[in-house]
């Protein structure tokens, strides 16, 4: 706070200023260079994501705002390797990606566990997916579920649990295998207001625990910078980058950093990006 | 506490007498928790009151109705017994003709199950590469519901010329008119799997083959057994219509032999037994199916009271 006091003259602070690649030499992480994505349909291609070039590095919590339809989910998709990127490499750990490499782990909307697994199962899929040894994962399949709080759970079936407990169920699911990346896609869109705050200071804690890379997608501004290490901004279809901004917020943070000033700065100046763009000036 | 616990005991078998009645009524105050517990779970159930909450007792309650029903009509409209028989001779009939109905049914169950049993080999496989291929289903699909249209009925006696007399033509009967049903509600039920669930389970590079055991197929299950069901029944009526058109043994040739010879008690007797057929038949599948699918929706309120 003291250092934002003293760079806060007439050039944009320093969280202001949009930052470029920094790392982008680093092997770890998660590296995207000329990626671009087009969709074949019968009325010609349809371009959903322009040429992106970023680098995410290890043990970041990289977040991805953007409008509805920017080609967020296709991100998400070709970084996993479940589409191929119609142009451009993605590295993940160096790594190039052109199949899936199973080094991530995937959260999605709804937490979309299977009904018929009870929850241990439902964490430990990812094993029987990788037909890696059950045995050798189940104590880490339920020390995570202790993680989340959901200890005294690993027996019932989805539907028993609430909302919120289905995510975070999702979540185990999602480090149980142990990747280095964990891709988050709108995790808490489908929960109300209030758990959705809780679950966010809860992901965080489970960020820092685990030292994963976390990229997450969301709609939420607010939820982006209370997050993130680093935010990047996308543009309206075809999805471009607008911007990358630094959260220069000290962690471990609590809901309190909202009324931080350089918080509320960093909404406002994310905001704009979208109302100059979007119809409704 | 314990000044609280001693006016509560009574209290506790005045709310027992209370919802043997038809309405329960709880006034005492109790602590919230208790209360809701109570909002939650159903009324404790007497012993004649759970008699006759037993699934079967209402519909056999109904069927009583309806033999009384058609019994009082045939008396008082004075209905000739070569028209429509009465209850009484129907049940004589079944009774004195046992042995010979029960040899009879004997051909038609095995029929029913062989061409039940195909439908669903051949049925589910099918819809599996009908959901799992643009192509396949773009070919096969519109020629299957093309050939649904045709009347089996109408093409039955072809069975006879191709393959005889013996038990195969009924076996085919039974196996196409059980066969659509399964293939219809086996392909909706393997294509309303989430996208967003295949693509998790690949990502963590799990095959195709495991990706489909783990995921669709068991998602498939519940849509698979309301197919199959339907397909059970139809492929009785299957059996039948292949007896209706050739044969000596089996329920379609008694009923066959007693039109012929205006013996409406042994034709309405067959008819019973079809209907009996059918339903053990379908209860035997609702049973499997709640072993196979606990999990399901329909089946959830067993799960808590097993909990």
């Amino acid at each position: 706070m003291t250092a934002l006091n003293k760079t806060g003259a007439s050039p944009p602070p320093a969280h202001l200023r949009v930052v470029g690649d920094r790392g982008a030499s680093q092997k770890a992480g998660i590296r995207l260079s000329a990626v671009s994505k087009t969709y074949r349909s019968r009325d010609g291609d349809v371009p959903s994501l322009q040429p992106l070039d970023f680098h995410i590095n290890a043990g970041e919590f990289f977040v991805v705002v953007g409008p509805s339809g920017c080609g967020k989910s296709t991100l998400l998709k070709m970084i996993s390797g479940l589409l191929p990127p119609s142009t451009g490499e993605i590295f993940v750990e160096g790594e190039k990606v052109d199949k899936p490499h199973g080094n991530v782990g995937i959260v999605f909307q709804n937490a979309l566990l299977l009904p018929w697994r009870n929850i241990l199962n439902n964490v430990m899929l990812p094993i029987d997916m990788k037909r890696l040894p059950r045995e050798e994962f189940l104590p880490r399949a339920k020390a995570l579920l202790k993680l989340v709080g959901l200890e005294g759970f690993e027996r019932k079936l989805p539907w028993q649990l609430s909302g919120g407990m289905q995510q975070r169920a999702s979540i185990c699911r999602a480090l149980v295998h142990d990747p280095k990346i964990v891709l988050m896609d709108e995790p808490f869109g489908a929960l109300d207001a209030m758990t959705r705050e809780r679950m966010n200071v809860e992901l965080m804690r489970i960020q820092r625990e685990t030292g994963k890379t976390v990229l997450l997608i969301t709609h939420s501004i607010p939820e982006a910078v209370f997050l993130a290490d680093r935010v990047l901004v996308m543009t309206e279809r075809p999805g471009a980058i607008a911007a990358i901004y630094d959260v220069p917020l000290p962690r471990p943070r609590s809901l309190d950093v909202m009324t931080d000033p350089v918080f509320s700065e960093l909404v406002q100046r994310i905001r704009k990006h979208f109302f100059t763009q979007s119809a409704l000036d | 506490m314990a000044g609280l616990e001693a006016p509560n005991q009574p209290t506790k078998s005045a709310g027992q007498y209370l919802s043997i009645g038809l309405i329960s009524i709880k006034i005492e105050p109790q602590d919230r928790r208790a209360r809701e517990r109570n909002l939650a779970e159903p009324k404790t159930p007497t012993r004649l009151s759970k008699a006759f909450n037993a699934a079967w007792v209402r519909p056999f309650l109904f069927l009583i109705f309806i033999v009384v029903v058609w019994d009082l009509s045939i008396r008082l409209f004075r209905i000739p017994a070569y028209q429509i028989p009465a209850p009484a001779d129907v049940v004589a009939v079944l009774w004195h003709d046992w042995p010979e109905l029960a040899r009879q049914s004997w051909p038609t169950t095995y029929a029913t199950i062989w061409g039940f049993v195909l439908s669903a080999l051949f049925g589910i496989p099918v819809a599996m590469l009908i959901a799992g291929s643009k192509t396949v289903e773009s070919y096969v699909y519109p020629l299957l519901v093309f050939s649904q249209s045709v009347p089996k009925i109408a093409i039955a006696p072809l069975f006879v010329v191709w393959f005889g007399f013996g038990i195969l033509p009924k076996i085919i009967s039974a196996f196409l008119l059980g066969f659509f049903p399964v293939v219809v509600s086996a392909v909706q039920g393997f294509k309303s799997v989430d996208p967003d669930m295949v693509d998790l389970a690949r990502a963590m590079q799990g095959s195709r083959f495991h990706v489909f055991r783990a995921v669709n197929l068991p998602h498939a299950m519940p849509a698979i057994f309301s197919g199959l069901k339907v397909s059970v029944t139809l492929a009785v009526v299957g059996a039948v219509v292949g007896e209706f058109v050739g044969s000596n043994s089996g329920i379609g040739y008694v009923m066959q032999r007693s039109i012929g010879t205006f013996d409406l008690p042994t034709m309405f007797a067959a008819l019973v037994i079809l209907a009996l057929l059918g339903v053990i038949l379908f209860w035997i599948v609702d049973r499997i199916e709640r072993l196979v699918v606990p999990w399901h929706v329909s089946q959830r309120e067993e799960i808590i009271v097993a909990a």
